[in-house]
């Protein structure tokens, strides 16, 4: 298990050091330029919707079934209007937890 | 400003930033601690993993299969499957480690993770300074690399006392909501996250976790056509 441990912790730093490495000294093509400007907007918005549209495995949005949904677009109006971390999650968190206990 | 304050203030401004996500962060290693000590995986491997490897979710995954008694073989692509995705942060944030020098190119990519490259990839637009810029993901990588041992060594040692129904790791998602905002700028930005996340929904069954990957690829892939027909 040790062994395996190691070698996926070489891999995971290998994947991570990559582009870093291969393009520290060497010119990046042109056409890498226009995609890698949608990396951060496509990965963000496959990390979120998930979880806020199906939690449980299933796509739910009814706020009796799944909270988050609701909870979730509700935070997302705060974190347009003000882009606070530390806000948007009080306010999420707070909208979950008053959810479950309303409903 | 002499180059000291900029490090230093750099370092501050990425600790800073990391902290409130340290509140999704700290459950999530509490309950990889937990799950390690209680699996064949057992509480010295679990706390190396977390300085080894350093990505919870393959973490967790390489713990669970260990435990089912799978091979190593399927244990080892499998956690590097779900960590594949660094791929894409890597590629994302390299022409601004360009101007890093040499050392610390090859050795800041270890504190490469979801959270370090979304707060980065921000940070990196509002500022263009290369010192300030690698003493951000500097600060920003070791705001999570500590909390993350210690939270792993808590879970093992002193056990997970948060009862699920508190919902913590829906911070998760919100914190990625606050940074997903400003990122997107445009109309073929906003049809990036869209797709990507519609895609990661339809692929959510895909094994690996490789539904966040699709949902990424198909994401980048509709936000370059949508600029290349124009759309501004």
């Amino acid at each position: 298990m040790w062994i395996s441990v190691i070698v996926i912790g070489v891999g995971t730093f290998l994947t991570r050091l990559s582009f870093i490495g291969f393009f520290g000294e060497r010119e990046m093509p042109g056409w890498m330029e226009l995609p890698l400007r949608y990396v951060a907007p496509a990965v963000l918005g496959a990390i979120v919707l998930p979880a806020i549209v199906m939690p449980n495995g299933a796509v739910e949005l009814l706020p009796t079934i799944n909270p988050r949904f609701l909870a979730g677009v509700i935070a997302a109006l705060v974190a347009y209007k003000w882009r606070n971390v530390s806000l948007v999650v009080a306010v999420g968190m707070g909208s979950l937890w008053l959810l479950d206990w309303l409903l | 400003m002499r180059d000291a304050d900029i490090r230093r203030s750099a370092f501050a401004d990425g600790l800073r930033a990391m902290a409130p996500l340290l509140l999704a962060i700290v459950p999530f290693g509490l309950v990889l601690g937990v799950t390690a000590a209680g699996s064949v995986v057992g509480s010295g491997l679990g706390i190396a993993s977390s300085q080894i490897i350093f990505a919870g979710a393959a973490q967790l995954v390489t713990v669970q299969l260990f435990d089912d008694h799978a091979a190593a073989v399927i244990v080892v692509v499998t956690a590097l499957v779900v960590n594949i995705r660094h791929l894409m942060y890597s590629a994302a944030l390299a022409p601004a480690f360009r101007d890093f020098p040499r050392r610390s190119r090859l050795l800041l990519p270890y504190l490469l993770t979801d959270q370090a490259f979304a707060l980065s990839i921000l940070q990196f637009e509002k500022n263009d300074d290369p010192a300030y810029r690698r003493w951000f993901f500097f600060g920003a990588g070791m705001g999570l690399w500590v909390p993350w041992q210690l939270a792993t060594i808590a879970g093992i040692v002193v056990g997970a006392q948060i009862p699920e129904s508190v919902g913590l790791e829906f911070a998760i998602p919100l914190v990625f909501l606050v940074l997903l905002i400003p990122v997107i700028r445009t109309r073929p930005g906003l049809a990036a996250a869209l797709a990507g996340g519609l895609l990661a929904v339809v692929a959510n069954g895909v094994p690996f976790h490789l539904g966040l990957v699709i949902g990424a690829v198909v994401g980048v892939g509709t936000g370059v056509a949508l600029e290349k027909a124009g759309e501004p």
